[in-house]
């Protein structure tokens, strides 16, 4: 009976892992492709998530509340380039600033500090009520996603964001604005976690002030556990994508698994942080005590 | 043609650490001048070229290159007209991109970067063309990302980018100093080769005298930020480094490494 409970709920964290996934690809475009550890996506995920809801519950459409959940993410990340570039705030201070400022805002936005909305009344695109739908939904979006992603960053403006993360004065040296580049970057990374609050609302039926806390070290768990378990066999760059959310989903799963065991859901943000030390440390671990001397070809 | 007039540049003024690099600067370069610039570690040769280059704004004075006025601009414009190759092998190329990938982003150097494709196959065939003239070898690995090569073949791929469209100036700092010297002598060929073939306007730093004096037409000194000694013409052909060192009082090729 036990092994049928946890049976019954792969595919919520599935459906879960999913959202996330959206989420841990933006942090992935900070993180991995502009070498920014931006702090911003703990408010705007909440951001999108208050977003959506609050124009939903004044009669928009989904995919329209979404869209402007979207918009006020590429808005927050303008906000965090600006006060890096412009204002030569240290990266990981930026977003903190804008984070903490969004906490207010996405109050002021929710008028009180948590709004449900009922699948009942409700026209939403994903449930939790519906697993499988949401599960088909959410795979589409992250597979068009990934390819308008895989497309993008492909264009001259895509490499010349990847070359800003790679190497700043090489970019600066070719011509490329880096201070432009680094704020497109932070904006496509927030308006893609805000679509993820968006969905992560509709999927729980509420947007919550707290829903964001901690979500970039989520984030960071995906990113990380795509990469140890795919890096070697995913190196397109789309894959590399796919493989930041198979690592949410797979986080998912393996907290499920875990609390199933018994351990008492109050430990799951220490859980996250651990899982996120541990494949942090590896690759250092690694480079500090496991390295042989390569030869290097003339 | 590049004209420097009157520059000065004084790092932290102000401070008990206050160095004024540069102490008054002027410097007219001629359409196709192979420049070579020595002098000993704080001469001012580094400071001059990120000058130019607007790593850094200066505290007086102007640049200008064919008629446009430079020195306002930021680093990323200046670029347009700039090819760079710096000392650090790291730092001219993208460590974690193809070797395509940087030669597209060089190739784009002075253009709007939109939503164009980031590389096209007919792209793909002119890097060939060019990476195969460099005789290494890397025309055949086109896609393998930057960081698995060696020092040498790093600088050699970054003097192919800023080479790659001509630029109007073409800016090396000491870029062979990190190389051991047999692939040390091998860049420094193909950088002779490169700026004669398309006429470059070249100022190359370099810490090595031979160098200096064997490449170029003319070669500059510079000591505790001014310019000491400008010789071109015939005098610099025939100049050898015994003349320079009894010249200018220097004791050995070692003082100026080590001033």
């Amino acid at each position: 009976m036990e092994i049928l409970e946890l049976i019954n709920a792969l595919p919520g964290a599935v459906a879960q892992g999913l959202i996330w996934g959206i989420m841990a690809v933006g942090v992935y475009i900070t993180y991995r492709v502009l070498d920014i550890a931006d702090l911003t996506v703990d408010g705007s995920i909440t951001t999108g998530g208050a977003v959506c809801v609050m124009l939903m519950l004044a009669g928009f459409p989904a995919w329209a509340a979404m869209l402007c959940a979207v918009g006020a993410g590429l808005l927050a990340g303008l906000v965090t380039g600006l006060l890096h570039t412009a204002m030569g705030i240290p990266a990981l201070l930026a977003g903190i600033l804008t984070q903490l400022s969004l906490y207010s805002i996405n109050l002021r936005i929710m008028q009180k500090s948590n709004q449900s909305i009922s699948v009942d009344k409700y026209d939403l695109l994903v449930s939790l009520r519906y697993i499988s739908q949401a599960i088909v939904v959410c795979a589409v979006l992250v597979l068009v996603l990934i390819a308008v992603l895989y497309w993008f960053f492909g264009t001259s403006l895509g490499c010349a964001i990847r070359a800003t993360g790679a190497n700043p004065n090489m970019s600066r040296a070719q011509g490329i604005n880096v201070n432009a580049t680094k704020i497109i970057g932070l904006m496509i990374s927030n308006g893609l976690v805000a679509l993820a609050g968006a969905l992560l609302s509709q999927y729980n039926g509420f947007a919550d002030v707290k829903m964001g806390i901690g979500s970039i070290v989520i984030g960071l768990a995906a990113v990380i556990i795509g990469d140890v378990i795919f890096s070697r066999i995913f190196r397109n760059f789309a894959l590399k994508l796919l493989a930041v959310v198979f690592g949410a989903i797979i986080y998912y799963i393996v907290l499920q698994i875990v609390f199933w065991f018994g351990l008492n859901p109050d430990y799951l943000k220490l859980l996250t942080a651990v899982i996120v030390a541990v494949f942090l440390a590896i690759p250092y671990w690694k480079s500090k005590y496991f390295t042989k001397p390569v030869k290097r070809g003339e | 043609m590049l004209e420097l007039n009157n520059i000065y540049k004084t790092f932290h003024a102000g401070t008990v650490n206050e160095k004024r690099a540069i102490n008054g600067v002027s410097l007219k370069l001629e359409d196709g001048d192979f420049v070579t610039v020595i002098g000993g570690n704080g001469a001012g040769k580094s400071t001059i070229l990120n000058l130019i280059a607007g790593v850094f704004p200066v505290d007086e004075g102007n640049i200008r290159l064919n008629d446009i006025d430079l020195t306002h601009l930021p680093e990323h414009k200046r670029a347009k007209y700039l090819g760079r190759v710096f000392q650090d092998p790291m730092m001219g190329t993208a460590a974690t991109m193809g070797i395509e990938e940087n030669l597209a982003l060089a190739y784009r150097r002075g253009q709007s970067r939109g939503l164009g494709s980031g590389i096209s196959s007919k792209e793909r065939q002119l890097y060939q063309e060019k990476l195969a003239a460099l005789g290494l070898g890397l025309e055949d690995r086109m896609t393998s990302k930057v960081g698995l090569l060696s020092g040498g073949q790093r600088q050699a791929l970054t003097l192919l980018m800023a080479t790659l469209k001509k630029p109007d100036l073409l800016l090396l700092d000491e870029h062979t100093a990190a190389l051991d010297p047999k692939t040390a002598d091998k860049v420094l060929q193909l950088t002779d080769e490169l700026v004669s073939r398309d006429k470059l306007t070249t100022l190359m730093v370099t810490h090595n005298m031979k160098n200096a004096i064997q490449y170029g037409n003319r070669l500059i000194m510079m000591d505790a930020g001014r310019i000491v000694v400008d010789i071109s013409g015939e005098e610099k052909k025939k100049l050898t480094v015994r003349d320079l060192l009894e010249k200018f009082h220097i004791e050995s090729d070692r003082m100026l490494l080590s001033e």
